[in-house]
């Protein structure tokens, strides 16, 4: 046998591995593949085609409506103040749980005995059943015999009708999704927290800066920019897609003042089986998705850059 | 000397202060879930029940909830989705990161899209196909469509880049199959990622109400979330301390399950949150 056929045969073994490699790579993925398709990449494709149509559930034929479902929405006072409301309430919960779970992280952080026990304690809501406690938070909230007002009718103050009214919904479901939420975030901050080098701030010392608020600002806030960054994106999306609280305690009452984007969704598709509108309702969600994580990725890419 | 003490002071009062308001609604839940109506209605601030009515209301509860057929469809539900998503997410994520793969970059490109994609946005179209195929009512309905986590195939992807390439090797050498290798190799190397990935599907999946709402209208399926609002709308009325105990009989397992392995939540969560 000659040293050309070899260097040939060495060659084509070589090829032969890699694409069996290859047909291996694709069996272990098609079970992943297929389920892709079917359960992520077809519904996505089917609800921007559905969101062009007057489909409703129950009626066998539809017609292609163009941009009529869009053109209605524009104009569709329910859906406004749906997506006004979830501004507002993404408004207050996230920067709020944001600043409150940052600040309970970092007086964890310091804390030397109870650490453990407080972490819990924040922790516990994130494993909650939060279905079952909004039950919870509506007795706290009722008018007359929750414990919230009468707490403050013994300082001479007369509670309002939390839940119940149309000015203070938002507030009350603002209250429980900061509750629900404060946990989690300082959860990631502490991660965050606990990766910051110590030498860092042992050389900021040095450097002048003597009091904590100056080390804060000098050492702990850059350092933990991408966490902060994650932290803010995750509590958006989250805020964003508020449902269950909604739909266990107000059905979007009173009068709307409760009215959230997938509280929305889910009753024209769901309740009112107005398929086509509903789809273009959640292409209109899944933009403001898309929207957040473009944010994210060029705030990503410009400002927290170091490690 | 005395500022840092007063500071230390400071900052356990205000940890403390937190930590009550964090709880509070726990321990309303659980005292009123003792109390007698005539209490809840005139007492609302005295955390012991004068009357103690822990018994009854806890009674009334089992009696109107079907609390094991939920708990099982819940137990049963989020290990079903769990055990798909990691047989389907294991495999995928060992063929991109360690095989000569040359789908990779598209493989990425999707996992990437699918991060995007949350439930409520496939929901619509998923829904009119399950009931097409006469599937509603079914548990086929509740896990299908998490049997396929991207979320699970990133996280998974970024453990196994780490994971030295010696192993596989090493195996291959043994003779072993790339299934014999990916189920002997690396599933048991991979655990933690496991246990954390574990952690958040059972914490999502348990807590889900939007989905099993829209598939489920029979109580013999409901989950516990779907079966505690069921419960709310029949009994309707203000007999909270009913409702306390149901709530509090439902909220148990997770908070159990967290209190013992709290240690592996956080971590859980966090690997799985800074990652995602």
């Amino acid at each position: 046998m000659s040293s050309v056929a070899l260097a040939g045969n060495v060659l084509s073994t070589a090829a032969l591995r890699a694409r069996s490699e290859d047909r291996t790579a694709w069996l272990l993925a098609l079970p992943a593949i297929v389920l892709l398709f079917l359960f992520v990449l077809l519904p996505v494709i089917a609800v921007i085609f559905l969101g062009f149509t007057d489909f409703e559930l129950g009626y066998g034929k539809f017609r292609i409506v163009g941009f009529e479902n869009y053109a209605h929405l524009i104009t569709d006072r329910t859906f406004r103040k749906s997506l006004w409301n979830t501004t507002l309430y993404t408004a207050m919960v996230a920067p709020v749980s944001i600043a409150l779970g940052l600040g309970v992280a970092l007086l964890i952080e310091g804390e030397l005995r109870a650490r453990a026990f407080f972490r819990t304690v924040y922790f516990l809501p994130v494993a909650s059943l939060i279905v079952a406690m909004a039950t919870v938070w509506q007795y706290i909230f009722h008018p007359t015999i929750g414990p919230l007002n009468a707490l403050l009718s013994l300082v001479g103050i007369p509670g309002p009708n939390w839940l119940g009214a149309s000015n203070t919904v938002l507030y009350s479901l603002s209250i429980i999704g900061v509750w629900q939420s404060v946990g989690f975030n300082m959860v990631l901050f502490l991660a965050g927290l606990t990766a910051i080098p110590r030498e860092l701030y042992a050389a900021a010392e040095v450097d002048g800066a003597k009091s904590a608020l100056d080390r804060f600002f000098l050492v702990t806030w850059p350092m933990l920019g991408p966490t902060t960054l994650f932290v803010v994106t995750i509590s958006i999306t989250n805020a964003v897609k508020v449902f269950e609280t909604v739909k266990m305690l107000t059905d979007g009452g009173p009068n709307k003042a409760s009215e959230v984007l997938l509280f929305t969704i889910y009753q024209e598709g769901f309740v009112y089986m107005r398929v086509g509108y509903a789809s273009a309702m959640t292409v209109v969600f899944l933009a403001i998705l898309v929207v957040l994580m473009f944010l994210q990725y060029r705030v990503l890419d410009r400002r927290v850059h170091y490690t | 000397m005395t500022g840092i003490h007063a500071g230390r002071i400071v900052r356990f009062a205000l940890l403390s202060l937190g930590a009550l308001l964090i709880l509070a609604p726990y321990i309303f839940m659980i005292s009123t879930a003792g109390k007698t109506q005539s209490d809840i209605f005139t007492a609302a601030l005295s955390l012991i029940p004068q009357h103690v009515y822990f018994a009854e209301n806890f009674a009334k509860a089992l009696d109107k909830v079907p609390m094991a057929t939920l708990l099982w469809n819940g137990v049963a539900v989020c290990g079903l989705i769990f055990f798909f998503q990691v047989a389907v997410a294991i495999p995928c994520a060992y063929a991109m990161a360690k095989l000569k793969f040359r789908a990779a970059r598209a493989m990425m490109v999707l996992v990437m899209l699918g991060l995007l994609v949350p439930i409520h946005a496939t929901a619509l179209p998923l829904y009119v196909a399950f009931d097409k195929l006469s599937l509603l009512n079914s548990y086929v309905a509740l896990v299908a469509p998490f049997t396929i986590s991207v979320f699970a195939i990133f996280m998974f992807l970024q453990f196994f880049r780490a994971m030295p390439d010696d192993l596989i090797h090493a195996a291959r050498l043994d003779g072993m199959s790339e299934l014999g290798i990916v189920a002997r190799v690396i599933v048991p190397n991979a655990w933690p990622a496991v246990t954390a990935f574990a952690i958040f599907s059972v914490v999502a999946h348990w807590n889900d109400l939007y989905w099993p709402l829209i598939v489920i209208s029979k109580q013999a399926y409901a989950t516990p979330p779907l079966g505690l609002m069921y419960f709310r709308a029949a009994e309707a009325g203000d007999d909270y301390g009913a409702l306390m105990a149901a709530t509090l009989i439902i909220t148990l397992p997770l908070v159990v399950a967290f209190l013992l392995a709290q240690k592996r939540f956080v971590e859980g969560i966090t690997m799985t949150g800074l990652k995602g």
